[in-house]
C-alpha cells in the first residue's frame, strides 16, 4: 500500500473502467482476441490495483465474496456447461448456440457460459493469491499453510 | 530471426541452469522462471516457418495462407505460461513459508530433521 | 467412438469444486469425495471390462476429429492403470476418513485428493502429448498441496526439493513436446507415431526421446533422478504417503510405457540398452538406500525406487512380453506398496513414532497388523502365493527368453536385498522386544486395518488367479506395441493424415 495521491485518484477512476473492459473482453472473446481468461485477468487487475492503492481491506470491499469459493464456483460452472451437449448425443463440451444473436451481447451458447466460468475462476484464483500475499505482512495471528492458492 | 531466437533461447537456458545449480533458494526459483521462458521461446520457434514453412492451416482451395502465424504454438505457449504462473506463485509462497520456518535461504542448511 | 470417457474426469472435478465451495459442511465434503471416488472405481472397472472385451475406446472431446481436437483413448494399459488408481484412491480416502486429523480438512485435503485423481485419470486417458503435460501439471499441483499440507519444517524443505525437481522434469517434457511438434507438426500421439514412421529424422528423434526419458524418468524416480522421492514421501501424513507411493511414480511409468511403447517404438529399441542400465542402477541404489534407513516409511520409499528399476527393466526388454511383465509388476507394486504404507501408518500410530529403533513388540501386541504386514511383506519379496512372485517371474521369463541373462541375474540378486530390507522392518518393528513401554498407548482401532487388509487380499487373489491376470497383461503388452491399431482407433482406419487431408 503506497501513500500516493496520484495513484489513489487514478485507482478510484480506473476501477469501473477496468471492470467494464473485463466484461467487454469476456463477451468478444469467441471470435476475437479476448475471452474468459483475459477478461478475468483484467478484472482481477482492477481489484489488485485497489489493493496496491488502498490496502487489502479496500480490495476486499470491491467484491464481498470468498475468492476461493468464487474460483471453485467458476470451475464448477465451466465444467457444468459441457454437459448439455450430452442430451443431443454429442461428446462432452460440444458447442451449442442459440440461433439468433441477442442485440448488444451477441450470440449466446455454451462456450460463452463456459468462458464465464473461466472468468470467475481466474478472478478468484488471481485475487486470492494477491490477497493472501498482501495480508501476510501483518502480524501472523493465524497459522496458515499458504497452500490454498493452488 | 531464427539465429537471434536460437541465441536468446541458449542464453536463457544457460542462465537458468546456472541459477538452478546455485545453493540459494531465490536463485533456484529465478532459474526455474528463466527456464520456463526459454522453453516458451523454443516452442515459439517450433511454429510456422522454421521447419515446415507454413502453419497447419489452409483455405478453402487447399492453399496455405501467407502472413498467418501458427496458432497451435501460441495456444501451447499460453497454456505453458498459465501453468508456470501458477507454479511460480506456489513455489514462491512455499519458499517464503520455508524461509519463515527455517530462517534460511540456503538449500543445504535448511535440511529437515529427518 | 463412445461418449462417456470424460466421466472419470468431470465427476472428480465437479465434486472437488463443490467441496471447496461448500467446505464448511464437512460431512458433505466427505460424502462428495467418497461418492466421486466410488463412482470412478465403478466406472473404471466397467471400462476395463469393456476394453478387454471390445477393444480400445475413444471419445473425441467437443466433437473435433482426432488430430485437431483432443482425443481421449482408453486401451488396456490406460484402463488397467485407471482402475488401479481409482481403487487405491478409494482405499486411501477410507483410510483418511479413519485416520486423518480434522485440522487438515481446512487446508482442502479432500478436494486436493480429488484433483489428484482427476490429474492421474486424465493422464491415463489422454491421446494427446501436450494434454498429457497439462494433466501432469494438474496432478503435480495437487500433490504439491498434499505434500506440504500441515507445513512442518521437514515437509517444507522436502516439499521444496520435490517441487523444484518436478518442475525441471516438466520443463524437459515441455521442451520435448515442443521439439516433436516442430518435427512432426502434430501433438496427437497416434498422429506423431504415424508421421515419424515415414519422415523420421533419426538424430533429432533420439534427442527428443532422451528428453522424454529424462522427464518421465524424473517423475518415475529412475536413477539418477530419484532424490526428491525419499526426501518428501515420509514427511506428510501416512495416507498421503500411501497415495503418493500408489500414483505419483506410476504416472511416470505409464508415460514411459505409452510414449516409448506406442509413439516412439523405434527409439525404444535404440535406447533399450540405456534403459536397462538405468533400471539396473535404480534397483541397486534404491535397495542400498533402503538398507541404510532407520525410519519405517523411508525404508518403504527407497524400496519403491528399487522396484521402479524392475519396471524400467521390463521397458528395456523392448518386447511385448517385457512390457506385459512390467505392467503386471507395476500393478502388483501399486497394490502392495499402498497396503504397506497403510500398515506402516497404523504401526506408527501405535508406537507414536516412525523411528524403528524406538519401535518393537508389535507382533505380540497387534497380531492382526503383524499378520497383514507379513503377507504384504512376502508379496513384496516375491514369494508365492502372493502377487509379487508372478510379477517377478514374468519379468525374469521375458528377460531370459530374450537373452538378457546379466540383468535378469542382477534382478534376482537385488530381490534378495529387497527381502532383507523389508525383513529388517519386520524384525525391528514387530519381532524384537518393545523398546519403550507401549502399555499406556491407546489400542489400534481395528477399522484402520480394513483398507490395508482389502489390498492384501487383492494381492493374494492376483497371486492365486494369476492365469487370467497374466493373460490380461499379455494382451495389454501386445496392445501397447500395436501402433497401427492405436492409430486406427484414434483417427479411423485410413490414419490421421487422411483426416487432415479430407478436411481440406
Amino acid at each position: 500500500m503506497y501513500d500516493s495521491i496520484i495513484l489513489r485518484s487514478v485507482a478510484r477512476l480506473m476501477l469501473p473502467i477496468l471492470l467494464m473492459l473485463a466484461v467487454f473482453m469476456l463477451l468478444r472473446g469467441h471470435n476475437l482476441p479476448g475471452g474468459g481468461f483475459i477478461g478475468g485477468l483484467v478484472a482481477s487487475c482492477a481489484i489488485i490495483l485497489q489493493l496496491v492503492a488502498f490496502g487489502p481491506e479496500a480490495a476486499r470491499r470491491v467484491l464481498r465474496v470468498n475468492y476461493l469459493g468464487l474460483a471453485a464456483f467458476g470451475v464448477f460452472f465451466a465444467a457444468l456447461w459441457g454437459l448439455p451437449s450430452l442430451i443431443g448425443g454429442q461428446p462432452y463440451m460440444t458447442s451449442l448456440w442459440i440461433p439468433e444473436p441477442i442485440p448488444g451481447v451477441g450470440k449466446i451458447g455454451t462456450p460463452v457460459l463456459f468462458d464465464l466460468g473461466v472468468f470467475f475462476g481466474v478472478i478468484g484464483v488471481t485475487t486470492q493469491i494477491a490477497l493472501l500475499l498482501a495480508e501476510e505482512r501483518r502480524p501472523r495471528e493465524t497459522h496458515d499453510a499458504g497452500t490454498p492458492a493452488t | 530471426m531464427i539465429l537471434i531466437l536460437a541465441i536468446t533461447i541458449g542464453c536463457l537456458f544457460a542462465g537458468g541452469f546456472y541459477l538452478i545449480l546455485r545453493r540459494s533458494l531465490v536463485k533456484l526459483i529465478l532459474g526455474l522462471i528463466l527456464l520456463s521462458h526459454g522453453v516458451n521461446l523454443l516452442i515459439f520457434t517450433m511454429g510456422d516457418g522454421v521447419r515446415r514453412g507454413a502453419p497447419p492451416i489452409v483455405d478453402k482451395n487447399g492453399v496455405a495462407p501467407i502472413n498467418v502465424a501458427d496458432p497451435v504454438v501460441q495456444a501451447l505457449i499460453l497454456t505453458a505460461i498459465v501453468i508456470s504462473f501458477g507454479l511460480t506463485a506456489f513455489i514462491l509462497t512455499l519458499a517464503y513459508r520455508a524461509n519463515q520456518v527455517t530462517g534460511s535461504d540456503d538449500l543445504d542448511s535448511m535440511q529437515g530433521e529427518g | 467412438m463412445v461418449n462417456h470417457l470424460f466421466l472419470p474426469l468431470v465427476v472428480p472435478l465437479i465434486s472437488a469444486a463443490l467441496s471447496v465451495m461448500l467446505g464448511r459442511w464437512r460431512l458433505l465434503t466427505r460424502t462428495l469425495t467418497l461418492g466421486a471416488s466410488l463412482f470412478n472405481l465403478g466406472y473404471s472397472g466397467w471400462l476395463l471390462w469393456l476394453v478387454s472385451s471390445a477393444g480400445r475406446q475413444v471419445t473425441q472431446a467437443s466433437a473435433w476429429a482426432a488430430p485437431f481436437g483432443i482425443a481421449l483413448v482408453a486401451d488396456l494399459l490406460g484402463a488397467v492403470m485407471l482402475f488401479l488408481a481409482a481403487l487405491l484412491m478409494f482405499c486411501t480416502i477410507i483410510y483418511s476418513l479413519l485416520s486423518m486429523e480434522p485440522e487438515y480438512e481446512q487446508f482442502f485435503y479432500y478436494p486436493l485428493l480429488l484433483l489428484l485423481l482427476l490429474g492421474v485419470s486424465g493422464a491415463f486417458l489422454t491421446g494427446d502429448l501436450f494434454n498429457l503435460y497439462v494433466w501432469f501439471e494438474v496432478l503435480l499441483m495437487s500433490s504439491f498441496g498434499l505434500v506440504t499440507i500441515g507445513g512442518s519444517r521437514a515437509q517444507l524443505t522436502g516439499g521444496l526439493k520435490y517441487v523444484a525437481l518436478n518442475l525441471i522434469g516438466s520443463t524437459m517434457f515441455l521442451i520435448g513436446s515442443g521439439l516433436i511438434y516442430g518435427l512432426a507438426g502434430t501433438l496427437n500421439m497416434a498422429h506423431i507415431g504415424e508421421r515419424l514412421i515415414t519422415q523420421s529424422e533419426p538424430g533429432l528423434t533420439t534427442v527428443i526421446a532422451t528428453l522424454f526419458l529424462f522427464a518421465f524418468g524424473s517423475k518415475a524416480a529412475l536413477a539418477p533422478l530419484f532424490f526428491w522421492l525419499p526426501e518428501s514421501y515420509h514427511t506428510p501424513p501416512p495416507a498421503v504417503s500411501a497415495i503418493f507411493s500408489a500414483l505419483m511414480t506410476k504416472v511416470g511409468v505409464y508415460a514411459l510405457y505409452r510414449v516409448f511403447g506406442t509413439v516412439l517404438p523405434g527409439e525404444l529399441v535404440r535406447l533399450a540398452p540405456l534403459i536397462l542400465v538405468l533400471g539396473g542402477t535404480t534397483m541397486v541404489l534404491g535397495v542400498f538406500g533402503a538398507l541404510n534407513q532407520t525410519e519405517i516409511r523411508r525404508v518403504l520409499s527407497f524400496t519403491i525406487i528399487s522396484e521402479i528399476g524392475f519396471v524400467a527393466m521390463g521397458l528395456g526388454f523392448a518386447s511385448a512380453a517385457g512390457l506385459a511383465a512390467g505392467l503386471l509388476f507395476t500393478a502388483h507394486m501399486m497394490i502392495v506398496k499402498t497396503a504397506l504404507f497403510f500398515l506402516a501408518g497404523a504401526a506408527e500410530q501405535v508406537c507414536g513414532t516412525g523411528d524403528m529403533r524406538r519401535m518393537g513388540g508389535l507382533a505380540r501386541r497387534e497380531p492382526a497388523l503383524a499378520t497383514l504386514w507379513f503377507l504384504a511383506m512376502i508379496a513384496l519379496a516375491g514369494i508365492p502365493p502372493m502377487s509379487g512372485f508372478f510379477g517377478k517371474l514374468a519379468l525374469l521369463q521375458a528377460g531370459v527368453s530374450q537373452g538378457h541373462y546379466l540383468i535378469s541375474g542382477w534382478a534376482v540378486l537385488v530381490s534378495l536385498f529387497i527381502f532383507l530390507a523389508i525383513l529388517k522392518i519386520w524384525h525391528e518393528v514387530f519381532w524384537k522386544k518393545p523398546v519403550e513401554d507401549l502399555s499406556q498407548r491407546p489400542r489400534l482401532a481395528p477399522a484402520l486395518l480394513i483398507p490395508g487388509a482389502l489390498l492384501v487380499i487383492l494381492s493374494l487373489v492376483i497371486g492365486i488367479g494369476a492365469g487370467p491376470v497374466a493373460e490380461l497383461s499379455t494382451q495389454a503388452g501386445t496392445q501397447i506395441l500395436d501402433l497401427p491399431g492405436y492409430i486406427e482407433a484414434t483417427c479411423g482406419p485410413a490414419g490421421c493424415d487422411a483426416v487432415t487431408l479430407r478436411s481440406h
